[in-house]
């Protein structure tokens, strides 16, 4: 599926000034606003959820946003490295760090063996086969209950201390476990801005902009869709192995076809192919959801409700229209 | 005058179906001289194209390029081999600049999967991009997303994104489709003058506009060779005249 199918999207002309800078310095200015954003909201638990789930959706942002392809099966990925970051320091008693590398190796492998089977298809039918595959994972990590915890979910993913650079951080004070969280998610987003600044980001725009005259000019569209799924697998990885330390349990929930949507969700409400966006999106989502919920056990149809006119109104989304803007 | 071939077909045909678009075409190209493929709508010029350029395969027959057996050689893997085609529609990446889709392409040829370095940082591209907006005539659009620029703007951006990639052959699928007669004689200017470095196969199908530039010319009707040679040639030749006239309007 292209992007334009989704959202038609208007040739701009270039950023001039300021907004140019800024968007030179777009990790510095995203890892900011992460780093300033506890002090404004006051539920630090809310927060670094939101940090997880953005950097899930940034995984998926790099996939659907920047190259046009829309995958439904990312909880796979997302899952496949909770569990393996879960399964690392609970079952293992592996250090956190390990834990965390495990996860993006696993998000990383999850992503190459559903995208080399899926990569063969195309549009719609690439976003069913990879629900389809991502269910089987689903299925798979279901049934070996013995190693994941089957349908009550993994628990024991218990970290109670982060030492780093021979700094030891109280992991359980929730300010200090934000941070720990944050630096991970700015350390993607400085990699996800090199890798959009590099040439094979321009390779990425160039597939996303026109297939057809990508492939005239000798680039390998197959290739890079599977290596772009792949990356994308190493980041939501990351994020699952975050969301695992996080909550200390793995729960099913996090491989099931719901949590596929709710990256699409995220990307859509902030707006896909926008370098904040996918934050904007999960910090929306989940605010939304705490707060309705609070008030009424039907927060879903509000929820859903809210969906519907941000993507009416805000068809870029709600910080890409924002960007949009300040363009004028 | 086997070393001057670049391109041969061999009997190639193409069935979509039960249709045969295309019936046992065999033909050669010279080097660096400009080989225009005509016919009147219909005539199996787009599939035959496409099979020399490898967008598509043939259902049988063979495709050399400098003497090697090149068919069914995946379309990417053309490109490599210094064969570029460029659209009948427009089609260029909209939202990128002028130079950002010059550039790309010339990327192309270098690195696709380098994530690490800054791509400002391959230098000897930018100016590769720069000297082609110069020599298509677009070098003050360079900033300009492509999406914006006029339409006889555009053709001349796609022809630069194809030299770009600095192809032995380049293949033109209609060029000057939909332009204004201003427009056609100054694309027209600039694809003669890209023919002294290297080899341009042209499809059109006003014969008219070819004649004065092309040094062969290969006339298809009904998915068959129906005519091969000099512009001399064709001209005189009765049953070419024949076909065009029954296709009376262009």
């Amino acid at each position: 599926m292209t992007v334009d199918n989704v959202v038609a999207l208007r040739p701009s002309e270039p950023a001039r000034g300021w907004l140019s800078l800024a968007r030179r310095r777009r990790a510095w200015l995203a890892s900011l606003l992460l780093i300033l954003f506890p002090l404004i909201v006051p539920f630090k638990a809310l927060a670094a959820q939101i940090l997880v789930y953005g950097l899930y959706a940034l995984g998926l942002n790099l996939l659907f946003g920047y190259l046009g392809l829309l995958s439904f099966g990312h909880a796979a990925l997302f899952g496949v490295g909770a569990y393996f970051c879960g399964i690392a320091v609970a079952t293992f008693g592996l250090p956190w760090w390990a834990g965390i590398g495990l996860g993006i190796f696993g998000g990383t492998l999850a992503a190459a063996l559903i995208g080399a089977l899926a990569i063969r298809t195309r549009g719609i039918y690439f976003a069913m086969v990879t629900l389809a595959l991502a269910q089987c994972v689903y299925y798979l990590f279901y049934e070996e209950a013995g190693w994941t915890g089957g349908e009550s979910g993994l628990t024991g993913v218990d970290v109670k201390t982060i030492d780093l650079f021979g700094v030891s951080f109280n992991f359980v004070d929730p300010l200090v476990h934000y941070y720990v969280i944050c630096a991970f998610v700015v350390a993607a987003l400085f990699a996800l801005s090199r890798i959009l600044a590099s040439p094979f980001g321009a390779v990425i725009e160039g597939v996303r902009e026109n297939e057809a005259r990508a492939r005239a000019s000798g680039i390998d569209v197959s290739r890079v869709r599977l290596v772009t799924f792949i990356v994308s697998g190493a980041f939501c990885g990351l994020a699952g192995a975050l969301l695992s330390l996080n909550l200390s349990i793995v729960s099913i929930e996090t491989l099931n076809y719901e949590t596929s949507g709710l990256a699409v969700m995220m990307c859509l409400l902030g707006g896909m192919g926008t370098f904040f966006g996918p934050f904007v999106g999960a910090a929306l989502f989940l605010l939304l959801e705490n707060i309705v919920s609070l008030y009424t056990v039907h927060w879903q149809l509000i929820v859903g409700a809210a969906f519907v006119a941000c993507v009416l109104f805000f068809p870029r989304g709600v910080w890409g229209t924002l960007m949009q803007g300040l363009e004028k | 005058m086997t070393a001057d071939v670049i391109l041969r077909t061999r009997d190639v045909a193409k069935r979509f179906g039960k249709f045969n678009a295309l019936n046992g075409v065999s033909a050669e190209f010279r080097r660096n001289v400009i080989t225009s493929i005509i016919g009147p709508n219909g005539a199996g010029k787009s599939t035959y194209f496409n099979l020399l350029c490898g967008v598509l395969r043939p259902s049988s027959g063979t495709v050399e390029f400098e003497g090697r057996d090149v068919t069914g050689m995946p379309q990417h893997r053309f490109a490599h081999m210094g064969v570029v085609k460029s659209y009948q529609i427009t089609t260029v990446f909209p939202q990128l600049c002028a130079h950002e889709n010059v550039r790309l392409a010339a990327q192309a040829r270098v690195t696709t999967f380098d994530m690490w370095r800054p791509r400002a940082s391959l230098k000897s591209l930018i100016e590769t991009a720069d000297r082609v907006l110069e020599r298509v005539g677009l070098a003050d659009r360079r900033d300009r997303p492509a999406g914006l620029l006029a339409h006889g703007e555009q053709r001349a951006l796609e022809i630069g994104i194809a030299l770009a990639s600095e192809p032995k052959l380049l293949l033109l699928d209609e060029p000057t489709a939909g332009m204004s007669p201003q427009e056609t004689r100054e694309v027209m200017d600039l694809i003669v003058s890209l023919a002294a470095e290297r080899t341009i196969i042209l499809v059109e199908h006003k014969m008219k506009l070819v004649l004065g530039v092309s040094e062969r010319l290969i006339v298809l009707h009904h998915g068959e060779l129906l005519a091969e040679g000099a512009p001399d040639d064709i001209r005189r030749n009765e049953t070419v005249k024949r076909v065009y006239l029954g296709h009376r309007g262009h």
